[in-house]
């Protein structure tokens, strides 16, 4: 929490112009303190706020579809039983994620109604198809490695609530990665089929994955401002260079190769170098032309559909069973069927 | 694998009562593990999605522990054919809409509470194992009344849906008190607390208790014999295929 809030918050700031906010603001970030939902804001840091929390609330959503493609036909009762696990921590994820967002002043509902008009985004990683069950072992070790190596930064990142949730996220996130490495390391010491099948699965993830860092620096609008506001804390190219320094030498321990000619330890630099991302195929994927854009965004809009009775229903009940103080009367009128929902459910 | 058998003869059904009555209840959370685990993704709210993953993986964890007092529970769970399962027949029904995903927990975690409450007050080789589950499916029972609750007494189309799904599954409950070989209970007081119970809560949700028959001759319940419903074999066509198209491989 930042010094100074009560000031910052004064009803109608009639004492403190737009500059003093500003400035108490900038002081409080860059004295590393963070941001709080009742705390001033820039407008401009809430909307970029929320357009990324959103954006990696969706991610969570979405990314839950490839992986519970394969639930059913996991190869082993182990394996099915984690492969659960996992996908029910992303709708945790996605959860905390939209709580964060809704401290901003947003709802879930406004956010999923963004993401099923195509108005905000989610992570590309997941327009591409989930194949064969080594994917399943990919999407754990590279996918979840790469959003490892971009959310840990955020756990430091200025606005506590999203900080917070990140600090939950990661945990759960590094579990799943070492599961999935795991499951990749099984395929490859076991039979040769199964090894041409985790062979492929590298094969097919590992440039999507380097994607994931977003475009290239000198391309990247939001950078500059969410760095000056220690939303983010290092560049893409920065943050990709790590997870390829991470990866490479994994890749060897699990007997696998990368699909990089140019990929070498570099004496000098003392980082890997790695050939050239395709960024065609990016901007391509991003504006909706990628693999199974159409097929994740009609699933999630369908469940969506085919869920409004139930949500209607539990509103209903809802309301016909609340209690009668004044203080449940005022909190929980209007159009607030979903935390009903959330409340019972979880019961 | 070894020798000539067929996957069904290796992985055939137990002889032993005690087994025996492991596999028919490691089946049924098998079984419904695999229906639930087919509504990742797709579920009315997101904490539905938390919920019903939940309630999977605590089923598959006992399907686990049941199967491997068995033999070993990938052989069993892969590679044993349609008529070797000993699963009720009630927790193989399809989906559905969520009202029937409801009404089959309700039904079916009533049944499961009222089996752990007895197994773990006893002291029979389940014991153990019913002692945690109980606790588990204390949760499910819960989450299915709530639901119960909410969809009988929510809108007229929720009404509706519940009432649909209660009538359409009823004719698979009697099933459930089928006495089992090896486990001891009693499976008669079983069978009057479980329809107290559920006639309660469907009371409560303003819902009717449906009329049709639970047992009789053409009433449905033979999966303790290996007699399952059509869109069984198709469920596990999907759940076994990779593993059987890799035999002896491991994951």
């Amino acid at each position: 929490m930042t010094t100074g809030t009560a000031e910052t918050t004064a009803p109608e700031g009639a004492t403190a112009s737009q500059a003093a906010l500003e400035a108490v603001f900038d002081a409080a970030v860059a004295a590393d303190e963070r941001i709080e939902p009742r705390d001033w804001m820039p407008d401009a840091y809430r909307a970029g706020l929320v357009r990324q929390i959103a954006q990696h609330a969706h991610s969570e959503i979405i990314g839950m579809q490839p992986e519970a493609n394969w639930i059913t036909r996991a190869p082993s009762l182990r394996r099915k039983a984690i492969l659960m696990a996992k996908v029910q921590d992303e709708a945790g994820h996605g959860l905390y994620l939209y709580s964060a967002a809704e401290t901003l002043g947003t709802s879930r509902d406004e956010l999923l109604d963004k993401l099923h008009s195509g108005r905000q985004k989610y992570s590309s990683i997941f327009n591409y198809p989930t194949l064969t069950w080594a994917d399943v072992g990919a999407i754990g070790w590279l996918v979840d490695g790469a959003a490892i190596t971009n959310q840990v930064p955020l756990c430091r990142c200025s606005y506590g609530p999203y900080a917070r949730a990140m600090v939950r996220v990661c945990k759960e996130e590094s579990f799943h990665q070492r599961q999935g490495y795991e499951a990749l390391l099984a395929l490859s010491r076991g039979t040769e089929a199964q090894h041409a099948m985790a062979q492929d699965a590298v094969d097919r993830w590992w440039w999507p994955s380097l994607m994931m860092f977003g475009p290239p620096d000198d391309e990247s609008t939001h950078s500059a401002q969410a760095m000056a506001w220690k939303i983010k804390r290092h560049s893409n190219d920065e943050l990709r260079q790590r997870f390829v320094d991470i990866a490479a030498p994994q890749a060897e321990s699990l007997g696998l190769t990368l699909p990089d000619p140019d990929l070498k330890w570099n004496e000098e630099r003392g980082h890997y170098d790695f050939g050239p991302i395709d960024w065609d195929e990016f901007w391509n994927v991003l504006k909706g032309n990628g693999p199974c854009n159409e097929q994740r965004l009609t699933k999630r809009r369908q469940a969506h559909e085919d869920g409004a009775w139930v949500r209607d229903a539990a509103a209903a009940y809802a309301a016909k069973h609340r209690p009668a103080t004044g203080r449940d009367d005022t909190h929980h009128t209007g159009t607030d069927a979903g935390p009903h929902t959330d409340g019972e459910a979880r019961a | 694998m070894t020798g000539p058998t067929t996957p069904t003869a290796a992985a055939a059904v137990p002889t032993g009562s005690v087994p025996a009555a492991a596999l028919a209840l490691g089946d049924d959370a098998l079984v419904l593990a695999q229906r639930l685990g087919e509504w990742a993704g797709s579920a009315p709210v997101l904490e539905e999605e938390v919920a019903l993953a939940n309630i999977a993986l605590d089923l598959l964890g006992q399907a686990r522990v049941l199967l491997s007092l068995v033999g070993d529970e990938d052989e069993l769970a892969y590679l044993r054919e349609e008529r070797a399962f000993r699963n009720c027949q009630l927790v193989e029904q399809p989906n559905g809409d969520f009202a029937h995903t409801i009404s089959r927990q309700l039904y079916f975690s009533t049944y499961q509470r009222l089996l752990y409450g007895q197994l773990a007050a006893g002291d029979g080789p389940f014991a153990g194992l019913a002692a945690k589950a109980v606790k588990e499916v204390a949760y499910h029972q819960d989450h299915a009344e709530h639901w119960t609750l909410r969809l009988g007494d929510g809108t007229e189309e929720s009404h509706r849906r519940m009432q649909t799904a209660c009538d359409a599954l009823w004719r698979y409950t009697g099933e459930l008190f089928q006495p089992l070989d090896g486990l001891g209970t009693d499976t008669a007081a079983m069978d009057s607390a479980w329809l107290d119970s559920v006639t309660a809560v469907l009371g409560k949700a303003g819902l009717t208790v449906p009329a049709g028959p639970r047992t009789g001759a053409w009433s449905a319940g033979a999966g303790r014999q290996g007699l399952h419903t059509e869109s069984f074999g198709r469920m596990l066509a999907e759940m076994q295929h990779l593993h059987r198209s890799h035999p002896g491989a491991s994951w």
